[in-house]
């Protein structure tokens, strides 16, 4: 009697070919698909060759980190140390004016306070930023109340302390300052005129919609030259308004105006349902937009906001136009410093102001990602 | 009713509490308007400067390098204003035509199944998106064109042009008689692929049979304006730059504002505009790229008659606001002492004072370029806007 055969047991899995597993595979997919991916590929493997090699070069290998004055980084025919033809970022005078990039001519003595100032901020503000941190409302108290109060004092000076104007101020400082003011005034600001532009009343309606669409139509430099020229003009004489409040109000009325056009959309995204649902509740105008609306339609654009603070944060290097020393202000006043003057001096101090900002935007951009992810309002919205 | 009570039946008229706000906000709009008025006539009048535009009038007394109009410092302030915002309007056009260009360029790039490319193209976006313009107009000016050489020592590169501390040389063309004509069959030209557009579109709408409309029209163009420069007898010259000893003699200059700003502008913007390209096609459902394959297309027409008319919906909208933007950002050309509508306006505030007025031409000017920029793109969004039946 012939045997029957009978599989007891599974075959093992046979190998995927090679060229469709692994490493091997991925470049042919991702690479090589074609002739016209090579030579794509080629050519871009050329270029990163080519500028990486070049950066690294110029950054880091013929980079002159240590130094006291021009001579270390400029040529001997420019009159310096270098042999004739070197080019490198001249990262010692980045070194030689760290302190004035950040502070500005802020007294030495002082700086303690703008650095109390910096850490009390991170202290009350990194809890906000992280969501699964409790006590969000108190958190909030403190930093837009006591918080802008001590800040003034610290910075300004009074109640014992000695005063600092603020031409003195400068910097990075001056920076960071303008943005996290003009965002915290622009705010508020552009929910009103949100709300102001869907209100009942005409009066209301018309003047919120004039002011958001003159401030949108036109460049930030006329509204900062409106507030640094115009208005000393429309104060009675002898009043006068200090530079940096200037600036202050022009980037926040700015700000206000694209904040509302955000805000506004996230308003009209908020299911009708819940405005009716609120007057049907009886709650007053303002309680059914404070409880019911704005904190929904918030949730709804918060990646818009982000991007409004981020342009905001951009924006504020425009006041060194009108006269301020901002981050980027205070960089290129330095190019004209005749103990650094070099050929190589403005490319470094720029590739230091633009890494701190490029640092600065793409930090809020990963973050909004994290939120919109955390909310997922993204795709909603 | 005792009086208590008719004055809560008042207070819960929303009609007439609405009608309250709107007179006490009005009187308060107008009391603050009035008091400015009052503070600005005063401070005027003591500054001695006098209200009203009679200034533009006045001679300019600056010079404007490389002027569009003719211009002298003798010309008004009128006139020196029409430069600049001919100035403005140059580097608008020039920077809208550059960041499309890039923009679309690396939109695409960063959806290509090539991994390299799609990396870098994101390298791109996330590197101008989030940089200060003003940093990167100075980044071209301080940092590269002016430490260039010295005229007498230019980078020569090919097509006869030159680069140097002082800008850009390039051949000028010397136009002479008869370029007129051929400019007129250019036009011509031009007019006949229109009608032969729409001959094919209305043969197709017909018959199906399509006409391969693009390359007839762009023969067509190209061959008669050659047979028409050729007839007249080549009636175009350059005049080429020579370097001298100490300078360059002939051509045209660019100057090194312009190309700065021309720069940060373009590349700054198209990082957007990738960003708003990207989000275009990734926003045409799959199902639609999947039927047009279906439908047995080849991947070329699956792009240009399925997925691009649709990206273009979204991408339009978003686009007009990158343009507006780039145009409002043109004015970072005070920075570098680009003589745009804001630096003329601001050298003429700086002379006379004017501030109010010359701060209500710049508003008045930028709301109409913008309002005449909507109205453009969405007369063209309309075109291609679905049609819902």
């Amino acid at each position: 009697m012939a045997e029957t055969f009978v599989r007891t047991s599974m075959l093992a899995p046979s190998q995927m070919p090679i060229a469709q597993v692994g490493m091997v595979s991925w470049i042919r997919r991702h690479l090589l698909a074609g002739p016209k991916d090579t030579i794509l590929t080629m050519l871009a493997c050329a270029l990163i060759f080519y500028t990486v090699t070049h950066l690294i070069n110029w950054l880091l290998v013929q980079a002159v980190w240590v130094g006291s004055d021009r001579t270390v980084c400029a040529t001997i025919a420019q009159g310096g140390l270098q042999p004739d033809g070197w080019s490198g970022a001249c990262w010692a005078f980045v070194g030689a004016k760290f302190e004035q990039f950040v502070f500005g001519r802020y007294p030495l003595e002082e700086r303690w306070r703008p650095i109390l100032v910096a850490g009390l901020l991170v202290f009350l503000l990194a809890p906000m930023l992280v969501p699964s941190i409790p006590r969000k409302a108190l958190n909030a108290l403190l930093l837009l109340v006591p918080f802008p109060v001590i800040s003034f004092f610290l910075l300004y000076g009074g109640l014992g302390l000695p005063i600092v104007e603020t031409p003195l101020w400068g910097g990075l400082m001056v920076t960071l300052l303008l943005s996290f003011v003009g965002i915290a005034v622009s705010f508020p600001f552009g929910i009103l005129l949100a709300l102001g532009r869907q209100s009942q009343l005409p009066l209301v309606r018309w003047g919120s919609i004039a002011f958001i669409e003159v401030i949108r139509g036109v460049p930030l430099i006329t509204v900062l030259f409106m507030a640094s020229v115009m208005l000393p003009l429309f104060l009675p004489v002898g009043w006068t308004v200090d530079h940096l409040l200037r600036a202050l109000i022009g980037v926040s009325l700015f700000g206000s105006a694209y904040i509302a056009e955000v805000i506004r959309g996230g308003l009209q995204a908020v299911p009708k349902r819940q405005y009716e649902g609120a007057e049907s509740l009886g709650l007053s105008y303002w309680q059914k937009m404070w409880l019911i609306v704005v904190p929904q339609a918030i949730k709804l654009v918060i990646p818009g906001i982000v991007n409004t603070f981020i342009g905001m944060f951009k924006d504020t290097s425009l006041v060194s136009i009108i006269g301020m020393f901002d981050l980027l202000g205070i960089v290129r006043l330095n190019f004209g410093d005749p103990v650094w003057a070099t050929p190589v001096t403005p490319m470094t101090g720029l590739l230091f102001a633009g890494f701190v900002f490029w640092l600065f935007c793409f930090g809020m951009s990963k973050y909004s990602g994290f939120v919109e992810r955390k909310l997922d309002t993204g795709r909603k919205g | 009713m005792s009086v208590h009570n008719r004055m809560s039946v008042l207070m819960n008229n929303s009609a007439l509490r609405g009608v309250a706000i709107q007179v006490l906000l009005g009187m308060a709009m107008l009391s603050v308007a009035w008091v400015i008025a009052q503070n600005a006539a005063g401070n005027l009048q003591r500054a001695n400067i006098r209200s009203g535009f009679d200034f533009l009038d006045a001679r300019a007394g600056f010079e404007i390098a490389r002027p569009l109009i003719q211009y002298t410092s003798d010309s008004t302030y009128g006139r020196a204003l029409v430069v600049g915002l001919l100035n403005t309007m140059l580097i608008a056009a020039t920077g809208i035509v550059a960041a499309t260009i890039i923009g679309f360029l690396v939109g695409i790039g960063r959806l290509s199944s090539n991994w390299l490319i799609a990396r870098l193209c994101a390298l791109y976006v996330e590197v101008f998106r989030n940089l200060p313009p003003l940093l990167l107009v100075f980044f071209w000016y301080l940092g590269i064109l002016s430490v260039l050489p010295q005229p007498r020592e230019s980078l020569r590169l090919p097509l006869n042009l030159f680069l140097n501390n002082r800008g850009l040389t390039f051949p000028a063309p010397v136009p002479s008689e008869g370029l007129g004509g051929v400019a007129a069959v250019f036009v011509a030209g031009l007019l006949l692929s229109f009608v032969l557009a729409r001959w094919a579109r209305i043969r197709q709408a017909k018959t199906g049979r399509r006409f391969p409309t693009l390359l007839v029209s762009v023969g067509l163009v190209v061959v008669l304006t050659t047979v028409a420069f050729v007839a007249a007898g080549a009636p175009l010259s350059f005049n080429y730059p020579v370097a001298g000893t100490f300078n360059i003699t002939g051509g045209t200059v660019l100057g090194p504002e312009f190309i700065s700003l021309f720069m940060a502008l373009s590349f700054y913007t198209a990082s957007f505009i990738a960003e708003i390209v990207r989000a275009g096609i990734q926003g045409v459902p799959k199902g639609q790229t999947e039927a047009a394959k279906a439908l047995g297309l080849k991947p070329s027409a699956v792009m240009s008659l399925i997925v691009i008319p649709q990206a273009f919906r979204i991408i339009i909208p978003p686009l007009t606001s990158q343009y507006l933007n780039l145009t409002k950002n043109s004015s970072l050309a005070i920075a570098v002492g680009f003589s745009d509508l804001i630096a003329v306006g601001g050298t003429t505030l700086n002379q006379t004072g004017q501030a109010i007025e010359i701060i209500a031409i710049w508003m008045l000017i930028y709301l109409t370029l913008s309002v005449m920029t909507s109205v453009f793109m969405n007369w063209f969004n309309a075109k291609v806007a679905l049609v819902e039946r």
